[in-house]
């Protein structure tokens, strides 16, 4: 096989794996402060793309604005879905929530079909024109690099958040343990409305990122990419935040060497294979340490 | 009473990680002993006893129970083979009640197959009439026929303590566990507990293990007593032996500054 | 059979004949006795899936998998091995009871949200095999199954599921499965082979679900591998129907089969918002009354007659000691 195709497929896979790992990273610090697979998160994705498309068809924005307002809609979005339907729950069984976030998944979607209709729409080309780029006999397009290159910037600006403001150690606090941290007098809910906000602003980045790559968007388009965002988030270890970037990238280049063997009809698969995988022989996942039940 | 030993560990380790759990535990109970468990907080005796019973794999040592090899065995084989314990933190079934959580440790001692279960046969109802005589003589024991039917998360707080040993009773343990069943309870109920705990060893011939903090209860219960501290078995005797070792006083009060 | 099986005997047979004077008479059409047949699969998955989720404890979501094997299974030996209807029907649940052991040893050490994703992606992976398979159609489905289920077929087959359910968790062994929903550890020391359990349940829930898709597919007459069909979906529908009724409540999975089967055909005129209202019914349960319908409790001639007491003032039977409420 031609080791350029080879390459090709690596090239598509760090482009797809950089938006897996904004939507893992949604996935992991919910779960890391909450411990709640928040099944409607991929809908977020697919909302974000939405308000991109609008952002840029409709009132024709330029890229940049454009996604800087679909994410702040976006973290508007998870503040309110975590505020009416996660919030009331915080004391409940942990299926209670999970049936709760499904029923969110599915109205966010359907709400979307009504308002949005059900065809495919797609960005126009206008939105970030094709540049093909040439490295001897390997081609790359601009729009890959963009959007390597906004995942790179906006998971640099997380760690910056999660690491060197008050926010973020309060975020950190919380997910170690939410009693202590109420007690040390931080508003426990007011963090965790932040964490959804953060991570709906990164998943929306990345629906419009994926919009543009694969020019389609319909309101069923969050379902498998947020299934494999939360596989992503799994394989690095749910709940931390290295491990959704080193799993969404790693889950983005196996995806498309798959497809370079030759076998896209088993490319859905290859995420659910590694599921298991991981379930079965570290459940923690890569960066994750093992908890035992104390008796 | 057999005068060989019922339970007899050698060498035992624990290891978690790079932490000593237990080293090198060595102790022997005969049937029909009335022993305690004593130590400070964190000296491993919880661990002591979920390695007993199958919960925590040993790193080293021996468990043999009964002429059987215990050691690395499952927590349900154990139980089976004549282990029963109760927990630190009650661990009742919680949405069952009274009568339904003893039911369900009848499960070793009844037999049938699926198949019998649920084509509801004569064997079934034979089987499940004798567990349930079974459970109420029991319940009759500890004294809380007149909750049967209660949900036993619904229970005073020393009945739940009533109800989880007499959970374990039911599964017919030659060796019983007790975890600090004392713990939280008022002088009446403790002298309640202290009678009952007498009553298991001289008219159903059980042996008795239990950890306590209560030391009037240890002291006037045990005929023999063990005494762990960091993990290491630091002292063995009567309570009158126990009460003046140098050793055992110096791990409760800290060491000679 | 004491009193209280007589009557429930001539309850189920009563039902029976209504539906089908009804039949004749033309009141009721063959597409509602085609809605009929699947609110009696629907009611075999609930009270299946129940098995595991509700009285085990053990979360799963991906049962439409083992209907989706069931399904696909007994249409092949129909269609290309003539095998009798009903033989196929049984193979097709024992096959999905295979493979539910192949899921349920492996996945079982995990717990709680793990083991709702484990047995998602294991779903899907059956999913997606089956896609894959050319001589049960691929992508385009599988038809030209015979239609062997009635009406008929489809009620026997959910009352011996249902009795056969119940009379396991009122047995020794489901006591066993309960205790392992309620504390795991405890149960293990209670002399309970957690291990054995939890692979039987799934097991045993596995089949009914098989036994149910093979109805399903000999039922349409055909069957296809999409995802509301034997995927996450489906998965999705059927716990919501065990949710709604109530985890660990037979009766009220019952209930929520034949009303969440139903009700989309009442509201057929408002299809547009079904999708729509449909979550937002099931987040505000969720929400309020997260215990379900009946609230984890079984509807039985016990909770019927003291109720019929309470109302009509008579005086209550001296009740004896029953180990499991019903």
């Amino acid at each position: 096989m031609q080791w350029q195709i080879l390459v090709a497929q690596l090239i598509n896979g760090i482009a797809l794996g950089s938006t897996y790992a904004l939507i893992a990273l949604g996935y992991t610090m919910v779960y890391g402060i909450i411990r709640l697979i928040n099944f409607a998160h991929g809908d977020i994705f697919m909302l974000g793309a939405y308000f991109g498309l609008i952002a840029i068809s409709t009132f024709k924005l330029p890229l940049v604005p454009a996604m800087l307002l679909s994410m702040l809609a976006a973290a508007v979005v998870g503040i309110v879905l975590d505020r009416v339907a996660y919030r009331p729950l915080r004391q409940s069984p942990r299926i209670t929530v999970l049936i709760t976030a499904i029923g969110a998944s599915l109205l966010i979607q359907s709400l979307s079909q009504l308002i949005f209709g059900a065809d495919f729409r797609s960005y126009p080309d206008t939105a970030i024109p094709i540049k093909i780029i040439r490295l001897g006999s390997v081609i790359i397009t601009n729009r890959q690099i963009i959007i390597f290159g906004t995942a790179i910037v906006l998971m640099i600006l997380l760690h910056l958040i999660v690491n060197y403001t008050k926010f973020g150690k309060a975020m950190r606090a919380v997910s170690m343990d939410k009693e202590a941290a109420q007690l040390m007098g931080i508003n426990v809910d007011r963090i965790i409305a932040l964490t959804f906000a953060i991570g709906s602003a990164l998943a929306a980045a990345a629906g419009i990122l994926v919009g543009i790559l694969y020019n389609s968007v319909d309101p069923y388009m969050g379902t498998l990419p947020g299934l494999k965002a939360f596989v992503a988030a799994v394989l690095g270890g749910i709940g931390i935040i290295p491990g959704a970037v080193i799993g969404g990238f790693l889950m983005g280049i196996a995806e498309n060497l798959v497809v370079a063997f030759g076998s896209s009809t088993y490319r859905d698969a290859v995420a659910f294979a590694i599921l298991i995988l991981i379930l079965l022989i570290k459940p923690s996942g890569l960066l994750g340490k093992r908890v035992h039940e104390k008796v | 009473m057999d005068p060989n030993p019922l339970l007899s560990v050698s060498n035992l380790s624990v290891n978690f990680g790079g932490l000593r759990a237990l080293s090198n535990i060595n102790l022997t109970i005969k049937h029909g002993d009335l022993v305690g468990l004593i130590g400070p907080n964190g000296a491993g005796k919880t661990t002591f006893f979920n390695t007993l019973t199958g919960l925590c794999k040993p790193s080293t040592g021996q468990i043999m129970f009964a002429g059987f090899d215990l050691t690395n065995k499952a927590a349900s084989y154990i139980s089976r083979q004549g282990i029963a314990r109760t927990f630190q933190n009650i661990r009742l079934f919680k949405s069952l009640t009274v009568l339904e959580n003893l039911m369900v440790a009848c499960h070793q001692n009844i037999n049938y197959s699926f198949l019998t279960g649920v084509l509801k046969s004569k064997k079934y109802r034979l089987e499940e009439e004798a567990g349930l005589e079974e459970a109420k003589r029991i319940l009759e024991i500890v004294g809380l026929s007149h909750h049967a039917h209660e949900l036993s998360v619904n229970l005073p707080y020393g009945d739940q303590r009533k109800l989880e040993i007499a959970r374990a009773l039911v599964t017919k343990p030659k060796l019983l566990l007790l975890d600090e069943p004392a713990a939280g309870m008022n002088p009446a109920e403790t002298q309640e507990l202290l009678s009952l705990i007498r009553y298991l060893r001289s008219d159903l011939g059980i042996t008795i293990l239990l950890i306590e903090h209560d030391m009037n209860l240890v002291m006037n219960l045990c005929e023999h007593i063990f005494v762990l501290d960091y993990g290491m078995l630091i002292a063995e005797g009567t309570a009158a032996e126990i009460r003046s070792n140098e050793q055992v006083i110096q791990a409760y009060l800290g060491a000679d500054v | 059979m004491g009193k209280r099986n007589l009557i429930s005997v001539g309850i189920l047979a009563g039902i029976y004949l209504i539906v089908q004077l009804l039949v004749s008479r033309g009141v009721l059409l063959a597409y509602d006795l085609q809605i009929l047949g699947l609110v009696c699969i629907n009611i075999m998955l609930a009270v299946s899936l129940n098995l595991i989720n509700g009285f085990t404890g053990q979360f799963s979501i991906g049962h439409a998998g083992f209907f989706g094997i069931g399904a696909y299974a007994s249409a092949y030996l129909t269609v290309v091995h003539d095998m009798p209807f009903l033989l196929a029907l049984i193979i097709g649940g024992l096959f999905a009871a295979l493979i539910g052991i192949c899921i349920g040893l492996p996945t079982l050490r995990l717990e709680g949200d793990y083991l709702a994703i484990a047995t998602l992606g294991f779903g899907e992976i059956i999913r997606v095999v089956i896609l894959n398979i050319p001589a049960v159609g691929g992508a385009r489905g599988f038809s030209g199954i015979s239609r062997s289920t009635t009406f008929g077929t489809a009620y026997v087959f959910m009352i011996l599921t249902v009795i056969i359910l119940k009379n396991f968790i009122s047995s020794k062994h489901g006591r066993a499965c309960i205790a392992i929903r309620e504390d795991e550890l405890a149960s293990e020391t209670l002399g309970i082979n957690t291990t054995f359990y939890k692979v039987a349940a799934f097991t045993i829930g596995a089949f009914f679900a098989g036994l149910a898709g093979g109805l399903y597919s000999h039922f349409m007459g055909y069957i296809n591998p999409a995802a509301n069909q034997i995927g996450f979906m489906k998965s999705i529908d059927i716990l919501i129907m065990v949710v709604l009724g109530g985890l660990g409540s037979i009766t009220g999975s019952i209930a929520a089969a034949i009303f969440l089967t139903l009700i989309p055909e009442f509201l057929r005129s408002l299809a547009e918002y079904r999708m729509v209202v449909y979550p937002i019914i099931l987040i505000l349960i969720m929400l309020f009354r997260p215990s379900g319908l009946l609230g984890g409790k079984e509807l039985s001639w016990d909770v019927l007659s003291s109720f019929y007491r309470r109302v009509t003032g008579k005086a209550q039977k001296q009740q004896g000691v029953s180990t499991n409420g019903s």
